[in-house]
């Protein structure tokens, strides 16, 4: 299938990028992975008049640790998040990182093209909201930092201006005690999810929650925070109870739409399932225990 | 004849520098099959999803037709044409082959290189890792399990060497 056509540009810095986005006008977009880009490109659910490709810019891709930090270049391959010992440290992000699509989408996609194109199904979204995440965006003003909450505004819809990109997603370790996961239920491998659920909690003693977010994808415009959800467990004892309330309440947060992957009521059946399990397997985390966790699919 | 202006495109496929001028919205799977006669990786759902058209950009593996050939360029590209030497089938090849991994054949030259990455990183896969594996490559014949079997050939026959 061909797309529309459309004239290529490749920037060696973010500053020509944005200087390029600038001249060639509002229907130039960036081109990072392409692995959403390209498929709308080709169904011409998408028809930009101009790429600006930016794979060729340096430096873009590294993955960096530092004073409690973590930074995430916006050319991060999802692949190369799952490899990092960054990831190996954060099991939340190891469970996203690590089952997105398949082998091939994983090895191009990146994690600043997921940001940026805001899909309500996206993976990285959900999980990164259960953190401390901000995201560095670059213009012909300089730069600036964005909290993920703010970055996001609707679906398919950021805080990027058009002349703006992601230079670095900056995500804050967790403090000790913590753990999280992130689970994505889907029909098949290469999909996106029916429903996901990714929650992060820190915990006081054996099972206290001190604190917890409690996230969910696919069920709304953008993931959505249910946060009746986190007051079911905050400063609570984590017991079937809680853990049943809490699910209870996250069914209640999500906004699901019937569609092809189920129903609404299907879906809703889900959010609870999977809050419910990813709260277990967040606490056996943050008390250091090892569990296999992420995106279950038939097959798999 | 869009009125774009086409762009140079040079790769190393299988080892041999080859370069052509294509319309920025050539796919890599066109560019192989159109512009460098290479019809062994093919187009299967064309839409992301069935992993048949799957080469190696610089030893990692990609779905071709989701990547514009200009974003190939100056790439190491392997395909299914560069896993043969000298006439002799690379032991992946073999293993499917042996195996009865293919029946049409079609998914296959898509598989065998998934099948190479993940070797390529973990010679000695579990099943479940195979499994994951090949999950972005569709087989609409042969039910998946003589594939899985082809694979366990395969890292036991690279393995021994």
């Amino acid at each position: 299938m061909y797309a529309y056509p459309f004239s290529y540009h490749r920037a060696k810095s973010l500053a020509e990028a944005s200087k390029l986005l600038q001249q060639l006008g509002e229907e130039s977009r960036v081109l990072a992975g392409g692995q959403s880009l390209i498929p709308l490109m080709k169904m011409r659910l998408a028809r930009p008049s101009a790429l600006i490709d930016i794979n060729y810019v340096p430096g873009l891709n590294d993955i960096q640790s530092h004073n409690g930090e973590l930074r995430f270049g916006a050319l991060a391959r999802h692949t190369d998040i799952d490899m990092s010992d960054a990831a190996a440290a954060i099991p939340i992000l190891h469970d996203c990182a690590i089952g997105i699509a398949d082998v091939q989408v994983r090895n191009q996609g990146t994690i600043g093209g997921s940001l940026a194109e805001a899909d309500p199904s996206g993976d990285w979204g959900a999980t990164l909201l259960t953190l401390e995440t901000s995201v560095q965006c670059t213009g012909p003003q300089g730069e600036r930092i964005v909290k993920l909450e703010e970055f996001i505004k609707d679906a398919y819809t950021t805080v990027l201006a058009h002349d703006e990109l992601v230079r670095e997603i900056i995500v804050k370790k967790p403090p000790r005690n913590s753990g999280g996961a992130y689970l994505a239920f889907k029909r098949s491998a290469p999909v996106y999810a029916t429903v996901s659920a990714a929650v992060q909690l820190t915990l006081d003693g054996k099972d206290i929650c001190k604190d917890v977010r409690v996230v969910l994808g696919c069920v709304g415009l953008t993931a959505i925070r249910a946060q009746r959800a986190e007051n079911e467990l905050r400063g609570k004892k984590i017991d079937g109870k809680t853990m049943q309330r809490a699910a209870e309440a996250a069914r209640e947060a999500a906004e699901p739409q019937s569609d092809m992957r189920g129903s609404a009521d299907y879906k809703r059946t889900l959010v609870a399932a999977l809050v419910k399990r990813a709260i277990a397997i967040a606490m056996r985390r943050a008390r250091g225990e090892r569990v296999e966790a992420g995106h279950e699919y038939v097959g798999r | 004849m869009s009125g774009v202006e086409n762009v140079s495109v040079r790769v190393r496929v299988n080892g041999e520098p080859r370069e052509a001028q294509v319309e920025p919205r050539t796919l890599l799977v066109e560019f192989l099959r159109e512009n460098l006669n290479l019809t062994g990786t093919h187009i299967g759902c064309d839409t992301t999803y069935c992993g048949a058209c799957t080469v190696l950009l610089n030893g990692r593996t990609v779905k071709s037709c989701t990547l514009f050939a200009p974003m190939a360029d100056g790439a190491e590209i392997t395909t299914v044409e560069g896993l043969s030497t000298d006439g002799a089938l690379h032991p992946v090849q073999n293993a499917f082959a042996e195996c009865h991994g293919l029946q049409c054949g079609f998914c296959t030259p898509g598989l065998l290189l998934s099948t190479l990455h993940l070797l390529n990183k973990n010679a000695k896969p579990t099943d479940k890792q195979i499994r994951k594996a090949i999950a972005g490559n569709t087989c609409r014949c042969t039910g998946y399990q003589n594939i899985l079997k082809a694979i366990r050939m395969a890292s036991d026959e690279m393995g021994k060497h």
